[in-house]
């Protein structure tokens, strides 16, 4: 009876997966304790938001691929009409836009996109499938850009970077023509003057600083100068645990979200920071897989588009956090403390526990 | 297969999306060994150059404050410069006991409980490796007394630091404004502004005026010195150092010397006058009396200094040009004498025989004339000339209040002028909408009546009086007030000119215009309510007189100046432009329980106007110096 019970829970968990995913998260724990000051407050409180994300997580891999593409439009809609709301009636915060008050809660609608666009793309691909043709994929890019326009202009770049991947990946792995993609590459670098003038001048500043961080020491450049000292002063094993001087000498900023890996990178070394990556790769292979063996175009689509993104988050985090890419606020996966991050996150990989779990229903 | 009738070849698609996919896969080990690279390369390669930054106690961000902009008259006389003064500096993570530091530092320099204090806030604020001053302004003595007694305190020392000065005092206060220390409200700004990093070191930040509206212009870019520091936060050596870009220098349009001229002539009376060129909206002259002394807020104001200028009845921080409200009275007139010839209601010939008073048909109620027993029969040009109240009565209701509220909101009355600073009042142009939603009543014809001559409702400031006047001067084309007239950039030096911007273009008739400008001239002719101010002037000057009631007057009382206490007396009011055939300036005057317009408000003007026509300087402020020393010790 209870052995009946129990797999029945764990039917639609993917077990590789909920490895590789539970050691990244208990790092980011250990990291987590050490970033925020030693205070248990804060990692009892991650554990908390670990907790709801993985409820998430079990519920959505129970839903089986068919349904969950039904919840494309429906979400996407509401999704579009939030980020409407917001930037019409939004809270402006640090000269920002980005959230929404609904009774007591606020909500940030750009979060909600980062799963709706893909899912939104994979079921209209699946639908069109039998006639997908070209004008099917500027629809899509249409549906696309929307939402990104919407986010980029709040601003908040770090979203709108991963929204238009997630949907990107969808339209590149749904057969979006080479040459199509080489043209939008070479349209791409052409309209870069236009684009500079369209950013804000702090992310115009970041960028800028990216080039050369020297440039501004006081502002947008003093992030990743105090970070790139962090790690580099880790050498190979790092200092050890809890005993990072830049990350205790509150050197860094914002430590414990988006600039937790500095702080890793200072107490675990190179070998803390190649351990993270490893079990990123775990994560994201075994997602491919999975995408590589759905039966259906939507399951192929959404299991690779989620992945994608998340290799994303982990790639432009781990790029800003050592200076190699410009900052854009963008969470490490899993690990950055936030509830908001860790739901989004872990509802994509039950999505792709749910595409791997019902394969064998669809087939037959 | 869901739609269309083609066949899909199920095996070739897969082949397709995982090759797509395989792309990807390659994708992803190629980016995250670039990661594992730049882990490598920071880790492994310059683990030492990052280890001795992170192990002498870590590289040091040092701040450079921008020198300010300058202020500058039309003809470069500094209306706010800079000067250096010494400047006693503690580097807090360099002493070991602060308070010992600093008692003992008392026994030779003069420290206040109030630099204490001002030390303890700014210590609070500051990051580490700051350096922050203690006392400035010490005297030779002080510096002299301190090198002797160096050696006793290691992480202080004396800086030359720049102050902010205000060489002219009360005579632009109410223009340039003043600088004072951050708060934590100017923080929040600057830090939604998304500044708030080129803000580190800055003390000082515009609070009023000018230094406020241009804070960004003046404020400059911050440089900063790349610092190494050991372990006891001493520097070791500049790793890089990027100077800082002083704040661009402002050209103001305001004649300094005709707005001293200005300042004078007020005496002792309290007031506002604005000067303005017609054609461009340059601001000549912008004042409000009494001023105040903007060198007592750059370190913050003290007590018995605040609660002087916070209590005075004159009201010095007040600024009655761009705040001060009062209603138009007669200088209201030529306006209105426009708008019945412009929407058809008078012609030039018609002609009222005025009994003294008015009355609306089927009301016993009298609206009386401030010419007892009336000025006979009066047509539009005599209606100006001698103010005559009865005409404009008559006209108003004539008018209605919808199309009086239409017209005049067109030269700017009731809405803000769009001048260069900060805090400007509206007004008050009444419309049925305005008194609805005022006093959530609606309007009826009585009170149309007083609206005419400019009383009822009416309110303006002084600023929109002289931007009207100046409008009118231009044949109806409104032009935005501006202070600044052009602004040089600190690094190129290149002057860039800053536009005239219409505000409003009327199409206006132009022999209304010329009738309505031809009786503004005999207003300063013999026979006209300023022929005394316009007596032997060198050129036509366009002008009109106005009374704004202090207190109202009950119907049937007589107002005797003699009999109202000085503070309860009639506001003088003057609007002028010259010469009235190719206007150079326009001036609106008011002068605070100064009486009639014609006495008080119109001699002011008409010092301004000599000035800037023909280089005139008053009789009265030709005493030895009074032109060239600006300050008033």
């Amino acid at each position: 009876m209870i052995r009946r019970l129990f797999i029945r829970l764990v039917t639609h968990l993917d077990g590789y997966l909920l490895l590789a995913l539970a050691m990244i998260m208990l790092l980011g724990l250990v990291v987590l304790y050490s970033a925020a000051g030693e205070d248990f407050h804060f990692v009892t409180r991650q554990l908390v938001n670990l907790s709801v994300a993985l409820g998430v997580m079990w519920l959505v891999a129970n839903i089986p691929p068919q349904h969950l593409a039904r919840l494309g439009p429906p979400v996407y809609v509401i999704g579009l009409l939030l980020l409407l709301g917001v930037a019409m009636f939004g809270e402006i915060s640090h000269g920002a836009r980005r959230w929404l008050y609904i009774g007591v809660t606020r909500i940030q609608p750009s979060e909600i996109m980062k799963i709706a666009v893909p899912l939104m793309l994979a079921w209209y691909f699946d639908r069109r499938a039998a006639t997908l043709r070209f004008k099917d994929f500027v629809i899509a890019a249409a549906l696309l850009l929307i939402p990104v326009v919407l986010i980029a202009k709040q601003p908040d770049l770090g979203t709108a970077l991963i929204v238009s991947a997630a949907g990107f990946y969808v339209l590149f792995l749904g057969g979006l023509s080479w040459r199509v993609l080489i043209g939008l590459a070479v349209a791409g670098a052409a309209s870069l003057p236009l684009l500079w003038s369209m950013l804000h001048d702090y992310q115009r500043q970041r960028v800028l600083t990216l080039l050369d961080p020297s440039q501004d020491p006081l502002g947008a450049g003093y992030h990743t100068l105090q970070s790139t000292i962090a790690m580099g002063s880790g050498g190979i094993f790092g200092k050890g645990w809890l005993h990072g001087t830049q990350a205790h000498l509150e050197f860094i900023p914002e430590r414990h979200t988006d600039f937790i890996l500095a702080v890793l990178g200072e107490e675990f070394g190179l070998f803390g920071g190649l351990v993270l990556l490893v079990l990123y790769l775990l994560v994201i292979g075994r997602g491919l897989a999975i995408a590589a063996n759905a039966p259906t175009l939507f399951g192929r689509l959404f299991a690779g588009s989620i992945v994608l993104t998340f290799f994303t988050y982990a790639f432009v985090n781990v790029g800003m956090v050592s200076g190699i890419l410009p900052v854009v606020g963008v969470p490490l996966p899993l690990v950055s403390y936030g509830g908001t991050s860790a739901v989004t996150l872990l509802f994509g990989m039950g999505a792709l526990m749910s595409i791997q779990t019902h394969r064998k229903l669809v087939k037959t | 297969m869901k739609f269309g009738t083609e066949i899909r070849n199920h095996k070739r698609e897969l082949y397709y999306f995982r090759l797509r996919l395989a792309l990807s896969a390659a994708f992803v080990l190629f980016a995250f060994s670039l990661l594992g690279a730049r882990l490598f390369y920071l880790q492994v390669m310059q683990h030492d150059h990052y280890q001795t930054l992170a192990e002498n106690n870590r590289i040091s961000i040092v701040p450079i404050v921008p020198n300010r902009g300058l202020i500058l008259d039309r003809n470069g006389v500094p209306l706010a410069n800079n000067y250096s003064a010494y400047t006693l500096e503690i580097t807090p993570s360099k002493v070991d006991d602060l308070d010992a530091t600093i008692n003992s530092l008392a026994g030779i320099i003069d420290i206040t409980s109030r630099d204490r204090k001002r030390f303890k806030k700014l210590l609070e604020e500051s990051k580490n490796f700051e350096t922050l001053p203690i006392r400035s302004h010490l005297t030779e003595v002080e510096v002299a007394k301190f090198a002797v007694n160096r050696y006793r305190f290691p992480g202080v020392e004396i800086k030359a630091r720049l102050f902010r000065h205000y060489p002219h005092m009360e005579t632009f206060s109410h223009v340039v404004g003043h600088i004072g220390r951050i708060s934590e409200k100017d923080m929040e700004r600057l830090d939604e502004e998304d500044v708030l990093s080129n803000y580190r070191g800055t003390d000082h930040i515009g609070k009023l005026g000018l230094e406020q509206s241009y804070e960004q212009q003046l404020h400059g870019v911050t440089g900063f010195e790349q610092v190494e520091t050991d372990a006891g936060g001493r520097a070791v050596r500049t790793l890089a150092r990027t100077p800082p870009t002083s704040g661009n220098t402002l050209y103001l349009s305001i004649d300094s010397k005709l707005q001293q001229i200005a300042v004078k002539a007020f005496g002792q009376f309290r007031g506002a006058l604005v000067a303005i060129e017609p054609k461009s909206g340059e601001v000549l002259a912008f004042v409000s009396q009494p001023g105040f002394d903007p060198n007592l807020f750059v370190d913050g104001i003290d007590a018995a200094n605040w609660d002087a200028y916070n209590n005075s009845p004159d009201k010095p921080l007040n600024n009655r040009a761009l705040r001060g409200q009062y209603p138009p009275g007669s200088t209201f007139k030529p306006f209105m004498a426009l708008a019945g010839l412009e929407l058809g209601k008078r012609t030039p010939s018609y002609t009222i025989s005025d009994p003294g008073f008015y009355t609306l048909p089927g009301s016993s109620h009298r609206y009386r004339d401030w010419k007892v027993g009336g000025h006979g029969s009066v047509d539009l040009r005599k209606s100006i000339v001698i103010s005559c109240d009865t005409y404009y009565y008559g006209l108003a209701v004539d008018l209605g209040i919808d199309n009086i509220t239409n017209f005049m909101s067109h030269f700017g009355f009731g809405r803000k002028s769009g001048i260069d600073i900060e805090g400007e009042q509206s007004g008050v142009l009444p419309s049925q909408a305005w008194k609805m939603k005022r006093f959530r009543q609606k309007w009826y014809t009585g009170d149309t009546v007083s609206v005419g001559i400019g009383q009822g409702y009416n309110l303006a400031t002084p600023l929109q009086l002289a931007v009207a006047t100046a409008a009118l001067a231009n044949n109806g084309q409104v032009m935005r007030p501006h202070l600044v007239h052009s602004v040089q950039d600190s690094k190129t030096g290149q002057i860039r000119v800053l536009a005239p911007e219409a505000r409003d273009t009327w199409p206006l008739k132009p022999e209304n215009l010329d009738l309505v400008k031809a009786a503004m001239v005999d207003v300063t002719l013999p026979g006209g309510t300023a022929s005394r101010a316009g007596a032997g002037a060198e050129y036509s000057i366009a002008g009109k007189t106005g009374t704004a009631q202090v207190v109202a007057i009950k119907q049937g009382q007589k107002y005797i100046e003699s009999q109202v206490a000085e503070r309860n007396r009639d506001h003088a009011l003057f609007i002028a432009f010259a010469p009235a055939d190719k206007p150079r300036i326009a001036v609106a005057v008011l002068v605070e329980n100064g009486g009639h317009g014609g006495s008080t408000a119109a001699p002011i003007a008409r010092m301004v106007m000599d000035y800037y026509l023909l280089g005139k300087v008053p009789k009265e402020q030709l005493a030895p110096d009074a032109a060239e020393e600006p300050e008033h010790d």
